[in-house]
């Protein structure tokens, strides 16, 4: 999938976003891949990842069923990454998501060590992802490059508004609630931390990176382009 | 995807979470309602959408007293009061439509595996771009604009004549009549998704005639087009080959995915597929292929 490839923003907007997720493949290593893939969530956990998930059942912020009234008024708004690790029961692509760095570089360093067989990959601004495999040991394998957006591109949103709904690379955050959730913390009806929440509901397999949408909120509050 | 009128209370949450905008509240009969031309079945509203189970006409009569006080109503914004979605039974084509737009749907109900395809993330182990080869995902309606398919056959029509081979394990390839041709179902071309993925590979060297192709034919396409551009690193794990193409171009990459190449062939041989899939692996772990 290329959902976390074309994300808006320059290289350096890309500070604060080092997705890396494990992928078995259907017929090259998927059999008992999910007790890896577990594995794999597990070890980033100490790095302290901002969002992990899976595409099957979502990240580590999710929807209710059965929200209770009361949550309007008192609302659990905490990440649960031990609901995403024990919930995987199918061999998909499973994500951790950070924002800095040293913690990418670590991680990948302790998942090239466990040698699970997956294949990794980082999505992250191209000197970001090189200068992590540089500290990990790894030689590259493959990159895909995102040339960014082209053709009837005036469809398109403002920067801040792209910049939240292409968080979701499924397109499960529209552009109407990002710009909402913007519009809210700029009343001050909503704090930056309960609008991402909001956001990361929607996205359903995890990659969304909450530290950055909350980042991209307090750009947004003061500017609105 | 539909909304049972009896249980809406037209709060209009529905309406901004909508990633392609075909939700509204309908002023005659005050209830929301989906476009259903516009309408993907990306279940971003079923899925999304917490959902509380509160009585509809008790919640009726409230908004309609703040209403009248002029007290602003201020739900959580992600919340259906009154879980008044209800997923359709879909049939074909417009199965087509969420197979392509909700990143959940299975397709063993559609015949179509989804939109998703795994171009150089697991290239690692299937090899499916090998060196001196550039693999393209050329995205079309992504974000948030959505395409009609028919919109899209122009493009791999295009393709097609340009003799490039369209990658066979993309869902997007199965849903062509001719590869030769580039042509797709007939059925399938007035339906529109969220976003699909065609999937080629050519030889580096006709690199730059594709960029130009895609970018003389996605002016005839009434959406939004994401380009990837996957290639294979050398044995020092640089990329010194198409990288230059592109800034050539005058592209600004900021962005990239990175196979690290940890991925191996674990799978026991009787669970590798086909004779030529367990052949052709046999190679990888090999070697034979690099």
């Amino acid at each position: 999938m290329t959902n976390t490839l074309h994300r808006y923003g320059s290289a350096e907007s890309f500070n604060d976003d080092y997705i890396v997720f494990a992928s078995p493949s259907n017929g090259k290593n998927d059999v008992d891949s999910i007790p890896k893939l577990k594995k794999f969530l597990e070890m980033a956990l100490p790095f302290k990842p901002v969002n992990i998930g899976d595409p099957v059942h979502g990240g580590a912020l999710r929807p209710s069923r059965e929200l209770r009234t009361s949550a309007n008024w008192k609302r659990d708004f905490s990440p649960d990454f031990r609901a995403v690790i024990d919930g995987i029961d199918e061999p998909a692509s499973v994500v951790a998501i950070f924002d800095n760095q040293p913690a990418a570089e670590q991680f990948l360093k302790v998942v090239a060590e466990a040698d699970l067989g997956l294949s990794v990959n980082m999505s992250a601004s191209v000197e970001g992802a090189e200068e992590c495999c540089k500290f990990a040991g790894i030689t590259r394998h493959s990159v895909g490059y995102s040339l960014g957006f082209e053709g009837t591109t005036e469809k398109l949103p403002n920067t801040q508004i792209l910049t939240l709904a292409t968080m979701c690379g499924h397109g499960m955050i529209s552009s109407s609630l990002a710009k909402k959730m913007i519009d809210w913390v700029k009343e001050g009806r909503r704090t930056p931390e309960e609008a991402v929440t909001y956001m990361s509901r929607f996205c359903s397999c995890g990659v969304f990176n909450p530290a950055r949408a909350k980042r991209v909120l307090e750009e947004a509050r003061k500017k609105m382009e | 995807m539909k909304i049972n009128p009896d249980k809406c209370v037209a709060c209009g949450n529905c309406t901004y979470v909508c990633p392609m905008g075909a939700i509204y509240v309908d002023p005659v009969i005050k209830r929301a309602t989906i476009n259903r031309d516009e309408c993907v079945e990306c279940y971003a509203c079923y899925n999304g959408l917490s959902v509380e189970h509160m009585n509809p006409p008790l919640v009726r009569i409230v908004r309609k007293i703040l209403h009248l006080g002029r007290v602003r109503f201020d739900p959580e914004p992600d919340v259906c009061p009154t879980a008044a979605f209800e997923p359709d039974e879909l049939q074909w084509p417009r199965v087509v439509r969420r197979a392509f737009s909700d990143p959940r749907a299975t397709h063993k109900s559609t015949g179509v595996q989804g939109r998703g395809t795994e171009e150089v993330k697991t290239n690692d182990v299937t090899h499916r771009v090998k060196p001196g080869e550039v693999g393209f995902t050329i995205e079309f309606g992504r974000p948030g604009v959505g395409v009609w398919l028919r919109d899209i056959q122009k493009m791999t029509c295009a393709l097609a004549k340009a003799g490039v081979a369209f990658e066979k394990k993309n869902p997007f390839t199965l849903l062509m009549t001719d590869v030769t041709a580039g042509t797709l179902r007939e059925d399938v071309l007035n339906e529109k998704v969220m976003s699909a993925i065609v999937e080629i590979k050519v030889g580096v060297e006709r690199t730059e005639e594709i960029i130009e192709l895609v970018h003389r034919v996605e002016k005839e396409v009434d959406t939004v087009v994401s380009l990837g551009v996957g290639t294979r690193c050398d044995e020092h794990g640089e990329e010194n080959v198409i990288a230059p193409i592109l800034k050539r171009l005058g592209y600004k990459i900021e962005r990239a995915k990175t196979n690290m190449g940890l991925g191996k062939i674990t799978n026991p041989v009787e669970a590798q597929g086909t004779e030529q899939e367990i052949e052709e692996n046999r190679e990888e772990q090999d070697g034979k292929i690099r």
